[in-house]
């Protein structure tokens, strides 16, 4: 939701990231306050997951220019783990198997890790698991994943559910869904939409990424942001994103 | 600082006990080959990989006097409930052992009480000792026969639930110290019983434990054997383990090295009766200076044998881990089924692992699969658990503990699972500190 009074919870300006030596990004600019919605759509190689990627710190990429302030904060002088502590977070478009790690062993370690950096007390494992099977509920998950280890023969609709179950738990203020639809069945969209809608607060925000314009029906952004050759070329609102549905991208690189 | 010659010149000096006629014949017998064999030489291909030369520096004493423990000293080692035998320093404690659960079906005593002429055991003893561990061949081994000075006797006749635990605990002494623990296993026809063998160091001491296990399985008997070696970092630890297998029975074995400044076990299993089944699970974790090595051989020497074998190494710091697996299908041993896994993670540039999985077969009408992997710490996980606020540490710690818990959660004792995921913590731990 849009609102005037809102607080800046993400700022980029002119941004430009390389993976191996290669520059993707060639001058980035968004910002994105408290309360917003954001969708980067774009065509495959348009640079929108290695947006994504570079924010969240991956070590693959290398920024090369520009600025980005998160929550007040030089994002790009923190570790990873510093900015999932200070509230961004991402949602793995492959998310990782981690054999021998249960899920709820990984989301009690992770969660107890912010509930220090905001100087609460951490939760035992009983007290955890009153919380996260209050958590799980939101993406309509069975209780049994969380005793098997992180991701191991989930399918891939599990797998983007248990990712939205992390962001339950952990309660960003800025959440980076990558790709997050791809790969689900109308079914499981829903869920995942459904859990995405039901943590939004005027406080924190949501940035999707997404090559198809289906999740936007679920999740109904505030702006749609186009990306090419590793910019943002065309941002507009919700209606957008139907117009690209309706007619492609090419009318708009042509333009660019 | 000695050499390698005046090293094993003065394990020669040890203290020989002479107990009753047979066993001293097998003893004498044993220093003589030891004596012959000598040390193993790096030109020996069992021994290529593994640096022994840490070993030679050292100058180990006979053990003379006891150290007196109590039970709180050992309490985080205990398992509950369990049938305990306690050595301190190669020597039965019986005041810290604990024999209330041994019933009917299951005896557990200290060896030498065997020795004694008509005392329960004695004759079977005498049949099985020395029988198995190949003293003959083995300078290690034949230093232990000739020098050990006490030891654990199980006997299980039925199928027992309780396990058995075997204890072996190392104090920090004023000289260096040789330590000699020796163990003989005998399970009847259709026996079941769990056994751990725990080999610890309680202060940061310099010893050398030189232990040898002999295991015999009667038609039909199902041994689970874990055997955990947590000594020291500072202490040497060279261990051996005989199984010989008899028909139908089943031989599932975790062996796990953890501890000693140089390890080595060696593991010897024997398919002597049709049908016998092999499961056989191991990790050497080692960080530091630290070098691990453990050899394993199964011989098929019968039809229809069946091994299935997982062993994995993880090293860190400028650590070396060995793995060695033989699997030899005789010819005659038809239907043998065999698969071997080799897989390994390094966690540090200066760290080394070899790993070499042998296959000697000389039938056709068999199934042996084999395969080895060495890796490091996989980047896309570690990325993904710092996104989710672990520090680096954190995540390398919990990654290396996840690969390490494959082989620790199939050990059937949940008390000794739950100390061995604290064992790991505390020695990857120790190494960054």
């Amino acid at each position: 939701m849009i609102s005037k009074d809102s607080k800046v919870m993400l700022e980029v300006k002119n941004l430009r990231a390389k993976v191996g030596g290669v520059e993707i990004l060639k001058g980035v600019d968004l910002t994105v306050n408290a309360g917003e919605v954001h969708a980067i759509m774009g065509i495959n190689g348009s640079g929108k997951s290695t947006f994504s990627k570079v924010l969240a710190g991956h070590p693959d990429y290398h920024v090369t220019g520009g600025t980005a302030s998160f929550a007040g904060k030089d994002l790009f002088a923190l570790e990873p783990e510093e900015r999932a502590r200070a509230g961004l977070f991402l949602a793995f478009q492959y998310p990782v198997e981690i054999p021998g790690v249960s899920n709820s062993a990984l989301l009690r370690l992770a969660y107890n890790t912010l509930q220090t950096e905001r100087g609460l007390e951490e939760l035992d494992p009983l007290e955890f698991e009153d919380l996260v099977h209050e958590k799980i509920k939101v993406v309509e998950m069975d209780p049994s994943f969380l005793g098997r280890s992180v991701n191991e023969g989930f399918s891939g609709g599990e797998k983007k559910r248990n990712e939205i179950l992390q962001m339950a738990v952990l309660e960003p203020k800025l959440a980076i869904l990558d790709e997050t639809d791809s790969g689900l069945d109308i079914d499981a969209l829903r869920i995942v939409a459904n859990g995405v809608n039901s943590l939004l607060t005027p406080d924190n925000a949501v940035v999707m990424v997404t090559h198809y314009q289906r999740l936007l029906n679920y999740i109904v952004p505030d702006y749609v942001h186009v990306m090419d050759g590793g910019r943002i070329v065309r941002t507009g609102g919700k209606e957008l994103a139907q117009e690209l549905e309706a007619r492609g991208y090419d009318w708009l690189r042509a333009a660019a | 600082m000695s050499t390698k010659e005046q090293c094993f010149e003065q394990l020669l000096l040890g203290k020989v006990v002479r107990s009753n006629g047979w066993l001293d014949d097998i003893r004498v017998d044993a220093l003589a080959r030891a004596q012959a064999l000598k040390f193993p030489s790096d030109r020996d291909d069992d021994w290529r990989f593994t640096d022994l030369s840490a070993l030679f520096q050292h100058s180990f004493q006979p053990v003379d006097s006891f150290a007196r423990l109590t039970l709180t000293d050992i309490e985080k080692y205990l398992i509950p409930g369990a049938i305990r035998l306690v050595f301190v320093d190669g020597c039965y404690a019986a005041e810290l052992s604990d024999l209330s659960q041994a019933g009917a079906g299951v005896t557990v005593t200290s060896l030498v009480d065997c020795f004694v002429p008509d005392r329960l055991g004695d004759q079977m003893v005498e049949t099985n000792f020395g029988r198995y561990a190949p003293y003959q061949q083995d300078a290690f081994v034949a230093l232990n026969t000739n020098f050990f000075e006490d030891g654990a006797w199980v006997h299980v006749a039925r199928e027992v639930t309780t396990p058995v635990h075997l204890l072996h605990v190392a104090t920090k002494r004023e000289s260096a110290s040789a330590i000699y623990p020796r163990s003989m296993v005998v399970m009847e026809p259709a026996s079941r019983a769990t056994l751990v063998e725990d080999y610890i160091g309680l202060d940061d001491g310099i010893y050398f434990t030189n232990a040898v296990t002999e295991v015999v399985l009667k038609d039909g008997a199902h041994l689970q054997h874990v055997r955990v070696q947590r000594e020291c970092t500072s202490a040497f630890h060279i261990g051996h383990c005989s199984v010989d297998a008899g028909r139908d029975s089943v031989y599932a074995s975790t062996s796990l090295a953890f501890g000693a400044r140089v390890s080595r076990h060696t593991l010897h299993v024997t398919q002597r009766g049709e049908g016998a089944e092999m499961h056989l699970d191991g990790l050497a974790l080692v960080a530091g200076r630290q070098i691990a090595d453990t050899h394993t051989l199964v011989d098929h020497a019968v039809p229809r044998g069946k091994s299935i074998q997982l062993h994995k190494c993880i090293a860190d710091g400028s650590a070396h881990a060995v793995f060695s697996g033989k699997i030899i299908v005789h010819v005659g041993a038809t239907g043998s089924d065999s698969a071997q896994s080799s897989r390994n993670l390094l966690l540090s540039d200066k760290a080394r692992i070899d790993t070499q999985p042998q296959l000697e077969i000389f039938n056709d009408d068999v199934s042996c699969k084999h395969g080895a992997t060495i890796g490091q710490i996989d980047a896309d996980a570690l990325f993904f658990l710092k996104s989710r606020g672990l520090t680096e540490e954190r995540a390398r710690n919990l990654l290396t503990h996840a690969f390490a818990a494959e082989i620790i959660v199939k050990i059937p004792v949940p008390s000794l699972v739950e100390s061995l995921g604290k064992t790991i913590l505390e020695r990857m731990n120790g190494e960054r500190k």
